[in-house]
């Protein structure tokens, strides 16, 4: 039973009142923001990263990872009550979920996807504690070849899975890249890309980007869309769904978890993928699969179960091999490097309190948050009343302000304005940003690694393909980045090109 | 009010409506009680719709344009920095490698992205996020000089009031109400340095 010992240590860390209470802050923040549409986790973590720099490491990724996981709870209430989804991985409640709550069963909808994210979330977690320390000692033999393809794999990965023009996404990976570089060049130590300037000798710093670009550039990115007047929300009442009604879910819930927990390790998948398979699985396995649409159970329970059980299990390929699975791992991968730990497979041995503190606070913030979203429905329901033009220039100034507080200086708060102005204009020209974040966080380990293997093998590239690991990973990642250039040149053969877009009258401000 | 942002993952303005409008703002569709029954399929091509207007492909062009540009900015002053050999590497290699990537993709952007319908039109909508900008500059120029709290409650007041349509009752009180629980956290309780005039 030696394997369990760190687990139940892991609970101690857990129990530990600061721990619980900043667990209670992370999901209590993740249930607002998921109600509040608006502002996403990716983008309220960001905002939130100079609060944890006075907290312990293990404390400060308790509380982030709370407001990740409570997200996709809090997520499907504005689904279900008012057909606007609060969060990416819960548009596909929208179908069924207005439909049952039109049809008089809100509190039905609600419950069953509560009791889908719990259990979701929970077998998630149980699947977590086996798997990734297996990942883990597997992985403790990659030396830095592997590590450089493992990094490249992860960043193409993320970029080409990403919704939107696969191009694009790589263009911004690349400047995330290249903004990397900027400051001392680790091995000669000379400076690059400064221009003289001394704030960037040290290079730029992971929190002022991510402020930026996610949140400053979703705040702004924000005022510009329609405001739609919301119905007020009808009352929820019996939040408890009847046997019949579970026993309908049980399936959709089961599958939903396993999918959501494997969807959730592949680098690039995650929470909104995992809850769209979901609803598209359950709706082809069914019987009658025009019930979809109208307010089928299964439509609910499946995706919000699955898009818990993602986003517990996108942890695993952080904390075993130290490559972020998606923008919202790629916060968390900057905020432990914050802390001074680098997350790998060295974690599970060498800092089994933080892993096994991390891991185990998941059931804990997955009961806080049955609790929240079942008996406590109701305040939150009333939260929906908050408006997005109070909220807009508070989290604002919350960003200004705490971008201060990192190192008391004018100059972040400034960073922190000009990738706002970068995160904006990338949404507006269809730039993802979550690949230049990934990218920026696993520029210097993937430039280190590189040049470390590249001394190993005496110069010569072609040692990447003399180890097996590397070589299967950058075999991969041929793959991965020529099949769908070829499926395309392929398909636009087959197809003549008829009515393409018209493009008269262009008046932009660029 | 409540804004609608994680709408489905659609280009904007979307590639199955090659007619979208090409000026001026898409139809304002409030949600009223006759489109309650849509089926799912129906309700993402509301969606689709009510998304701005997709820009074209000059915008395209352009942002391809500067892509490329910085990447061969990058490209020259890596080569400046010196390559060296990749066994002796010199600083300017590893970002040389990149900014040649940050080109190609760059360029492929540029020939095979023109009929791209995922870049957003700037709109009269846009003049919102502008004038935040604005504001949230002033506030970064004055914060040093004369503290947080008065260009705080200003970007309050036009975030709220212009920016938001609050009724000016309510921008003014909550706009107090903010300034004031952002010197009681970072100024009383925190004790951080922020600059503050009071």
């Amino acid at each position: 039973m030696d394997f369990l010992n760190p687990v139940i240590n892991g609970f101690a860390v857990v129990l530990e009142p600061s721990n619980l209470l900043y667990c209670l802050i992370g999901v209590v923040i993740g249930m607002l923001i998921g109600v509040l549409p608006g502002l996403g986790p990716a983008a309220t973590i960001a905002i939130l990263l100079p609060l944890t720099y006075n907290v312990e490491p293990v404390t400060a990724i308790i509380m982030l990872a709370g407001i990740f996981y409570g997200a996709q709870y809090g997520g499907t209430i504005t689904s279900v009550l008012l057909r606007l989804p609060g969060e990416a991985s819960s548009v596909v409640t929208v179908f069924d979920g207005y439909q049952m709550a039109k049809q008089g069963k809100a509190g039905t909808a609600l419950g069953l996807a509560s009791i889908g994210s719990f259990i979701g979330g929970t077998a998630a977690i149980i699947g977590l504690t086996f798997l990734a320390p297996i990942v883990a000692s597997f992985a403790l033999d990659f030396g830095p070849a592997e590590y450089s393809a493992l990094a490249l794999l992860g960043i193409l990965l993320v970029a080409t899975i990403s919704n939107g023009a696969k191009t694009k996404a790589l263009i911004a990976a690349a400047v995330g890249l290249l903004l990397a570089t900027v400051g001392r060049d680790i091995f000669t130590g000379e400076s690059r890309f400064t221009f003289g300037n001394l704030e960037l000798a040290d290079g730029i710093d992971f929190v002022p980007i991510a402020m930026g670009v996610f949140g400053l550039g979703e705040i702004l990115y924000n005022l510009e869309e329609r405001h739609r007047a919301a119905k007020a929300p009808s009352k929820v009442t019996n939040v408890w769904p009847s046997r019949t009604d579970l026993k309908q879910a049980s399936g959709a819930i089961a599958r939903g978890s396993v999918l959501g927990f494997f969807l959730g390790i592949l680098p690039g998948g995650g929470a909104t993928i995992a809850s769209m398979a979901s609803y598209a699985m359950e709706k082809k396995r069914a019987k009658q699969p025009e019930r979809f649409g109208k307010g089928a159970p299964e439509g609910v329970a499946g995706p919000e179960t699955a898009n818990n059980a993602a986003a517990t299990s996108s942890f695993i390929p952080l904390l075993t091999l130290g490559i972020p699975a998606n923008a919202t791992m790629a916060l968390m991968f900057g905020a432990l490097l914050i802390q001074g730990v680098t997350p790998g497979p060295q974690l599970v041995e060498q800092d089994p309190e933080l892993f096994w503190g991390v891991v185990n606070s998941m059931y804990i913030g997955n009961i806080l948050l049955l609790i929240m979203s079942l008996p406590l429905v109701g305040i939150f329901v009333k939260i929906l009343r908050v408006r997005a033009a109070i909220l807009a220039p508070v989290t604002a100034l919350i960003t200004l302000l705490g971008a201060y507080t990192i190192n008391n200086s004018m100059f972040d708060v400034t960073l922190v304005v000009v990738f706002g102005i970068v995160g904006y204009l990338m949404k507006k020209f269809g730039f993802e940003p979550g690949p230049l974040v990934l990218a920026f966080v696993l520029g210097s380990l993937l430039e280190s690694s590189l040049r470390r293997s590249l001394l190993v093998f005496g110069g010569d590239p072609t040692g990447f393909l003399t180890r097996p690991i590397s070589a299967t990973l950058l075999l991969v990642f041929v793959l991965v980045a020529v099949l769908p250039g070829i499926r395309t040149v392929l398909a636009k053969r087959k197809t003549v090109p008829v009515g393409q877009p018209v493009t008269t009258k262009i008046k932009e401000k660029v | 009010m409540i804004q609608v942002t994680a709408t489905p993952a659609v280009p904007a303005g979307g590639g199955r409506h090659p007619a979208a409008p090409s000026g001026g703002d898409a139809p304002d569709t409030p949600a009223d009680d006759r489109l309650e029954d849509l089926t799912p399929e129906q309700l993402a091509a509301q969606w689709e719709d009510e998304k701005p207007p997709a820009a074209g492909a000059l915008a395209n062009a352009a942002s391809s344009l500067v892509v490329v540009g910085v990447g061969t900015g990058a490209l020259v002053l890596s080569v400046v920095m010196g390559l060296g050999t990749p066994a002796a590497p010199q600083p300017g290699l590893w970002p040389f490698m990149i900014s040649c990537v940050m080109v190609v993709l760059g360029l492929f952007q540029l020939i095979i992205g023109r009929h791209n319908r995922d870049a957003e039109k700037f709109t009269r909508m846009s003049l919102a996020p502008l004038t935040g900008l604005v504001t949230l500059a002033a506030m970064v120029a004055l914060m040093p000089v004369i503290g947080f709290e008065l260009p705080a409650l200003v970007l309050c007041v036009i975030w709220m009031r212009f920016l938001g349509g609050e009724t000016w009752r309510s921008t003014v009180l909550v706009s107090a109400i903010v300034v004031a629980a952002f010197y009681a956290i970072f100024v009383l309780a925190l004790n951080t340095s922020i600059p503050h005039l009071f």
